[in-house]
């Protein structure tokens, strides 16, 4: 914690974890998704639901889908842009749901090239989000720093391959996991790196043969 | 574990350098944060563009986002500039108020504002220091400095007890800003370092036990009013200080005072809208014709 976490952040109000942080939550899901979203089917449970009109959190989870952040004076008007720019959307208010966590949003997003994602997140309080399901995989992400995601076959090599890249490129692993739903399924690593990773790495990495996709999802802070 | 700061041992440091709290707080948080003190006071000048942007916004009397708030800046403005208007609290006081409530207001219509410390208490640290500008003579590099001296009571609130009303109920919040606007305003009326401290810790104990009670979990009723009346608490406070009245109580142990309170608090009185007047049957009845039910 320093000093412009108590004088800040600039955001639109009225609510760190249920405006400033829903836009953080869109945000990470657009990039996690890899594609410009065409279709956002978004469940909301909790208080996100109980108190989504009036704190904004539709208006805000969409201005991140639509790539903006937290203190982008377009927000209030989010449900608009997100129309005019071709975003066709839905919210699920659920009553209950296999979420716990009172501040909990579940993604069902359509990218322009037809990618579909599934993405589930939670808003932590003052602004810190998690996001702790994509596409069935249980995972953990806080978009404070730069970070890789790859969806790959669980094969002996893929990460070594990946790290060696990496290395080569002297971009420092700050942190790195792996996920997978059965042996010798599909899998998915989160890499988080000091630095980003950037358009170069990506086709290099795609190249490795057993990865289906690279994404690179740019810190959100 | 984050460390444990001493608003104590900011005071020593400045004192021994011959330092005002605001100059050495400046130069301290340069150094903490690995940048130049002008870019620091740079960013500190955008907070404050922006809290005046968002003080200006408020007085357009839009209504708010949730609908239950809205208007009332724009009406002590306008009552104001009646000449049957009655003073009752003075110019300063009353600038303060149609600040906070303002900003506030902004904030609840998902305006842009500076959470400073939270956003549901946004209004009370720029509801005082824009108070202080006519009468003190301040501009905004000015102001942004004074951010820092809040900024780093802020830090050591929220290294001894918290900052969030879900942890610690609005003392946490409206309390922390009122002690750190207070702080704020001594430095600015030329308070020697020690003056700050006290003045921070009788704001502090001014609000210490206060509940966070949102009717239907938004950030309208009580809380903008609470900014307000929050932020007259500081000017208060800072009163006090400068005229060389002393907290007994050294400010590090109000701010842990305040964190036990919290502690003490049951969950339905932070944040959680189970209690307080969340629960009045006119809160109640509102939120069920408008909020969707969980």
């Amino acid at each position: 914690m320093n000093l412009f976490d108590i004088i800040g952040p600039i955001m639109i109000g009225p609510s760190s974890s249920h405006t400033a942080g829903a836009v953080r939550l869109g945000l990470l899901a657009r990039q996690i998704l890899g594609e410009e979203p065409v279709k956002a089917v978004i469940d909301l449970y909790g208080s996100f639901a109980r108190t989504c009109k009036g704190h904004g959190t539709d208006a805000a989870l969409l201005a991140g889908l639509l790539g903006w952040r937290p203190d982008d004076g377009r927000i209030p008007r989010a449900l608009d842009e997100a129309e005019k720019s071709g975003l066709d959307y839905s919210f699920n208010l659920a009553e209950t749901g296999e979420f716990v966590h009172p501040n909990t949003v579940l993604f069902h997003l359509t990218g322009a090239g037809g990618r579909y994602g599934r993405i589930g997140g939670v808003s932590l309080g003052g602004g810190r989000i998690s996001v702790n399901n994509i596409d069935g995989f249980p995972v953990e992400l806080s978009g404070e720093l730069n970070a890789l995601l790859t969806m790959h076959e669980d094969r002996a090599g893929i990460v070594s391959a990946v790290s060696s890249i990496l290395a080569e490129m002297r971009i420092n692993i700050a942190g790195m996991r792996v996920f997978r739903r059965q042996k010798g399924g599909l899998a998915a690593m989160i890499i988080e790196t000091d630095q980003p990773a950037g358009q170069k790495v990506r086709p290099i990495i795609a190249a490795i043969p057993g990865i289906n996709s690279v994404r690179l999802i740019n810190s959100i802070l | 574990m984050e460390k444990i700061l001493s608003l104590q041992d900011f005071v020593e440091a400045a004192a021994a350098q011959g330092m005002s709290f605001g100059a050495y707080a400046l130069k301290a948080q340069a150094v903490e944060l690995e940048i130049g003190e002008s870019e620091l006071a740079g960013q500190m000048f955008e907070c404050v563009e922006v809290m005046r942007a968002a003080a200006r916004s408020g007085l357009r009397g839009q209504k708010t986002r949730g609908g239950l708030a809205g208007g009332d800046a724009q009406k002590i403005f306008r009552a104001r500039a009646q000449k049957s208007y009655i003073n009752i609290t003075g110019d300063i006081v009353s600038d303060a108020i149609q600040t906070a409530l303002a900003i506030g207001e902004a904030n609840a219509s998902m305006g842009k504002i500076v959470a400073a410390p939270t956003a549901g208490a946004s209004g009370v640290i720029p509801g005082v220091l824009f108070a202080l500008e006519k009468p003190l003579g301040l501009d905004d590099a000015a102001i942004g400095k004074g951010l820092v001296v809040a900024g780093v009571i802020g830090l050591v609130i929220a290294s001894r007890a918290s900052l969030s009303g879900a942890v610690g109920g609005c003392q946490a919040e409206c309390g922390s800003a009122a002690a750190m606007a207070a702080g704020a305003a001594a430095d600015l009326a030329g308070g020697e370092p020690a003056v700050i401290a006290h003045a921070s810790a009788i704001a502090m104990k001014a609000m210490l036990g206060l509940i966070c009670d949102p009717v239907a979990g938004l950030v309208e009723v009580p809380c903008i009013k609470r900014n307000a009346a929050a932020a007259v608490v500081a000017l208060t406070a800072a009163q006090m200080a400068l005229a060389g009245i002393k907290s007994f109580i050294p400010a590090d142990e109000v701010f842990d005072a305040m964190k036990s309170v919290g502690a003490s608090l049951p969950p339905s009185l932070k944040e959680t809208s189970a209690g307080g007047i969340a629960q009045a049957p006119t809160a109640l009845a509102w939120a069920k014709e408008h909020l969707h039910a969980d």
